[in-house]
């Protein structure tokens, strides 16, 4: 059976890794190269890269330096970040990415899934949507979740996978950085609606967390996380060890 | 030297780096003489196959490829490059294929258990139906990653090992000189990487 899917997601800005990390046995915590390299040999089923640069030098350097970490990384690589047309489908993927992740790209222009998936297929095709409750419903947010579309979230992703996208990735505002588990209800919601791979994303703060995901949603593909895997707070080896022990099917 | 057949389809970046990494020389072309001058032939392919066999045969490498497949020289077919090497493909419509193994590409739908997404994609487990070279430095049950909605049916002979996806699906074949995988090497880590090593080493 295909396994259950860990992939830690890297924040990048000017070619470094934003957010904190904590490993010793790494020389330079912040390059992205080493950082990729690491994940990969630890039992990363995936990679994500997160473009969060806001000037175009950023996005050149941005460029280079995920060349780089495609050359060094043999698992699939995932960018995200500032895409917002065909043409920076084609930067990224001729930069070595599998697949691109989209998100305030699609709500601008909801045909960019519909022209990428065409072109590239609908494996190439993310997206992720930041999901928060508001009114009693979940509704989208743009912007790296700064702002409200008013959009209902359920419906939106699934015109999105109508449109070709052929994974999701679902970040669970209210639950992002609690670290009390990821957003359930949330999750079956989605799962619910759409045929393709779900990614949960937002709220993972133990190896418990990953375990509660797996055996509540058995439809859900993966777990994404960024800073406990950062922080060495949960290592993803122990981790897949620690699911397999609880029957859960993973990548050793 | 690896020849790379470029027909114009999909992304060779990766499979560059793979052959890098595992110290082989590639070169990524569609020149019929430096195909014919060498060791080894690698089909990739990502997207439609008719798509695939049309650009093929518009260039007449699919001429090359076989009569280099026919003299013994050692090809790997990969994803939609495996299923090239089989006879035909009921992809959007029929399409005729390679012919070098025999079977046929047929699609998921409706042929797998309903709960089941389709394309198969993610890490899965190798079946090994039988021993070959190819093997020699990975284990039964090594997981590789797979991105596929087709699959190869009715390869018998030539079948190498399967995944199981609500039934056994053809992960890798092989006749001869002949070798394909449905899987990627190039995104399967360690795994991966030592199956492209075996393959530089095949006489």
């Amino acid at each position: 059976m295909i396994t259950k899917r860990i992939i830690p997601c890297l924040d990048v800005k000017n070619g470094r890794v934003v957010k904190g990390t904590n490993f010793k046995n790494l020389n330079d915590v912040s390059s992205p190269v080493e950082l990729g390299k690491y994940y990969s040999d630890c039992g990363a089923d995936e990679l994500v890269f997160y473009d969060i640069t806001a000037s175009s030098d950023g996005r050149q350097l941005f460029t280079e330096i995920l060349t780089e970490v495609a050359q060094n990384i043999f698992i699939p690589l995932t960018v995200g970040g500032g895409i917002n047309t065909i043409e920076d489908f084609d930067r990224v993927l001729k930069c070595g990415a599998d697949k691109v992740s989209v998100n305030s790209g699609a709500i601008k222009n909801p045909d960019l899934i519909k022209e990428a998936a065409q072109k590239y297929g609908n494996q190439c095709v993310v997206i992720s949507a930041d999901v928060k409750r508001v009114d009693g419903e979940f509704r989208v947010f743009a912007k790296g979740g700064r702002e409200d579309t008013g959009m209902e979230a359920i419906s939106w992703i699934k015109r999105c996978v109508d449109n070709g996208a052929g994974e999701v990735v679902v970040n669970s505002i209210d639950t992002d950085g609690v670290k009390k588990g990821f957003d359930l209800e949330m999750l079956k919601a989605v799962c619910e609606v759409v045929k393709v791979p779900v990614i949960a994303s937002g709220g993972a703060g133990s190896k418990e967390d990953f375990i509660t995901l797996f055996k509540e949603i058995p439809d859900i593909d993966a777990g994404l996380a960024a800073s406990i895997f950062h922080f060495g707070e949960v290592q993803i080896s122990g981790l897949k060890k620690t699911l397999k022990e609880n029957d859960i099917t993973v990548r050793l | 030297m690896i020849a790379i057949i470029d027909y114009g389809v999909g992304n060779l970046f990766s499979l560059v780096s793979s052959f890098k990494a595992i110290g082989a020389d590639t070169v990524i072309t569609g020149d019929i003489e430096t195909i014919k001058k060498a060791d080894k032939l690698i089909l990739p392919g990502v997207g439609a196959f008719g798509d695939a066999i049309k650009k093929l045969k518009e260039t007449s490498l699919d001429k090359v490829l076989i009569e280099q497949a026919q003299n013994g020289k050692p090809v790997m077919g990969i994803c939609l490059g495996m299923q090239m090497l089989f006879e035909k493909s009921y992809e959007y419509g029929e399409h005729e294929g390679l012919g070098l193994l025999k079977g046929e590409v047929v699609p998921m739908e409706n042929r797998l258990p309903e709960n089941l997404k389709i394309p198969h994609i993610g890490w899965n487990a190798l079946i090994f139906k039988k021993e070959n070279p190819l093997f020699k430095y990975i284990n039964n049950g090594d997981c590789v990653y797979f991105v596929h909605s087709y699959y190869a049916e009715g390869c018998d002979d030539s079948l190498l090992a399967t995944a199981e996806y609500g039934k056994e699906l053809t992960a890798a074949v092989a006749k001869g000189n002949i070798y394909g995988c449905q899987f990627h090497p190039e995104k399967s880590g360690n795994v991966g990487l030592n199956i492209l090593k075996a393959f530089c080493e095949m006489e």
